[in-house]
């Protein structure tokens, strides 16, 4: 089966698939997950909020992202940050915005609503008795956030924040719509250019599995060590 | 710095003298429905089986079954519609290789887009359907044994009527995630919802009303989903079982 298979496509084209593709892929991966979760857990925040003005936007915002397609947000994104850049700094045209950091912005924005739902999650599992506690002892809204809640709501929702890291990290691969050289993107460039798609998509395949399940039983092993036996 | 809204485009006649653009969404709404609706065939029979079969106390099922989701799910989605369309018909016998590639549009698309999409949410149900037997008491596979049911008759009449009920509120999730995730075969060049609303776009350059009715249109699509498996739910209670409660917080999409 393998008789036909050209190998050594792979092993010319690894500089170019790592240090091009793979450094776009992770780069991206980390800075939407720091951006998502810092984004996410004040849009929980917000949505936990007993103010209207503050929950009824984080809601419909979280609903709504979680109601379209990865695909689409990509495109919406791609069109509208120039739009709203250019709206924020007062200029005549949309601004240019170069293909990584409209990547940046779009997963950033669309996990956060996903981290939301795992940080309210993570929030409503720490006792309410805990943030009369805090306030009790005269601690402001911040600071009985910052100190008691969402320290324990972290560790209590690690698991689950990093297993959504790594859907992120799938994820960027949909970043090939807009034809940019994330680590798939540039294996389909060569796949393209050499007509080697079974050996290129196989290898990508097998890259990713790799990095995926290595990551996921590394956290499912974090779950064990960090759960609290109740 | 001005956008020129215009909203009567979709009433406009389409370049491709089929109609109006309108009749563009509408097409790739349907294409998307049939796409989620095929896979989810695939995907409920398959993950139903898989699952219940990693629940079994024979171990090298249950291992093959933890082998199948793994493969699934630690492969990109998108990497995964490109093996089914690009990589499998080089891998079959030439002649079935052939008759794939040689497949005339939309079903060239369409049937790698509905296996990918089928067999990717399957790992998923089958997931889901193996915390629900597994979310059971154990006194009920227990009971099963000590009436002297055989295992596959305490599956049928004890564990799988209850599973079910349990998990139909995550499949009602996965239900609106296939209906998402159908956007993916759009690379492939199935021409669903978003990639209707993708050419609308660069034909008539009106950007935001194109994207902003392929999104209306996905909302409404998730209410009338949410709707209806609210029926189901109800229409399938056991009585004295009120509902399963909020579900535990799961990273997903």
């Amino acid at each position: 089966m393998f008789a036909g298979f050209d190998f050594d496509v792979i092993e010319r084209s690894l500089p170019y698939l790592f240090k091009e593709g793979m450094t776009f892929t992770v780069t991206l991966t980390l800075m939407a997950m720091t951006g998502g979760i810092v984004f996410g857990t004040l849009l929980s925040m917000m949505r936990l909020s007993s103010y209207r003005i503050l929950n009824l936007p984080a809601g419909a915002y979280v609903n709504l992202m979680r109601a379209i397609p990865l695909v689409l947000v990509i495109f919406w994104f791609y069109f509208l940050v120039p739009w709203i850049g250019g709206w924020i700094i007062g200029a005549k045209q949309p601004i240019q915005v170069g293909a990584f950091w409209s990547s940046v912005i779009t997963f950033t924005m669309f996990e956060a609503a996903y981290y939301c739902e795992i940080m309210r999650a993570g929030i409503q599992s720490i006792p309410r008795g805990q943030v009369s506690a805090g306030y009790a002892l005269g601690l402001n809204y911040w600071q009985t956030m910052a100190r008691i809640v969402l320290p324990q709501a972290f560790r209590n929702m690690l698991p689950v924040l990093l297993t959504q890291t790594i859907i992120l990290f799938q994820d960027t691969s949909l970043v090939y719509v807009l034809s940019i050289t994330d680590f798939l993107g540039a294996a389909a460039r060569i796949a393209q250019r050499d007509a080697r798609l079974v050996e290129m998509y196989l290898f990508v395949a097998v890259v990713y599995f790799v990095i995926s399940f290595f990551t996921s039983y590394y956290v499912r092993r974090l779950q064990m060590r960090i759960a609290i036996v109740h | 710095m001005q956008y020129n809204w215009n909203w009567q485009i979709f009433w406009q006649p389409a370049p491709d003298g089929s109609g109006a653009y309108f009749g563009w969404l509408v097409w790739g709404l349907g294409w998307t429905v049939a796409t989620a609706l095929s896979a989810w065939i695939i995907a409920l029979a398959v993950g139903a089986v898989v699952g219940t079969l990693r629940t079994t106390p024979l171990n090298w099922m249950v291992r093959l079954g933890n082998t199948y989701v793994e493969f699934f799910r630690n492969i990109p989605l998108l990497v995964q519609m490109f093996l089914w369309y690009f990589v499998l018909p080089e891998l079959v016998p030439k002649a079935l290789g052939d008759a794939m590639k040689q497949m005339p549009p939309p079903w060239g698309s369409f049937v790698p887009a509905v296996l990918c999409l089928g067999f990717y949410t399957s790992a998923r149900i089958a997931e889901q359907v193996r915390a629900g037997i597994q979310s059971l008491p154990r006194g009920q596979r227990m009971a099963g044994t000590a009436l002297g049911l055989t295992l596959p008759q305490t599956y049928r009449h004890v564990l799988l009527p209850m599973a079910f009920r349990i998990v139909l509120p995550p499949l009602t999730s996965e239900f609106m995630n296939i209906i998402k995730n159908s956007a993916v075969a759009l690379t492939i060049g199935l021409m669903e919802l978003t990639a209707r609303a993708r050419s609308m776009q660069e034909f008539s350059f009106q950007v935001f009303e194109a994207f902003t009715a392929a999104t209306v249109i996905y909302i409404l699509v998730n209410i009338v989903v949410v709707l209806a498996m609210r029926v189901l739910e109800r229409r399938v209670q056991v009585p004295g079982f009120i509902g399963t409660g909020p579900a535990a917080p799961q990273a997903g999409h």
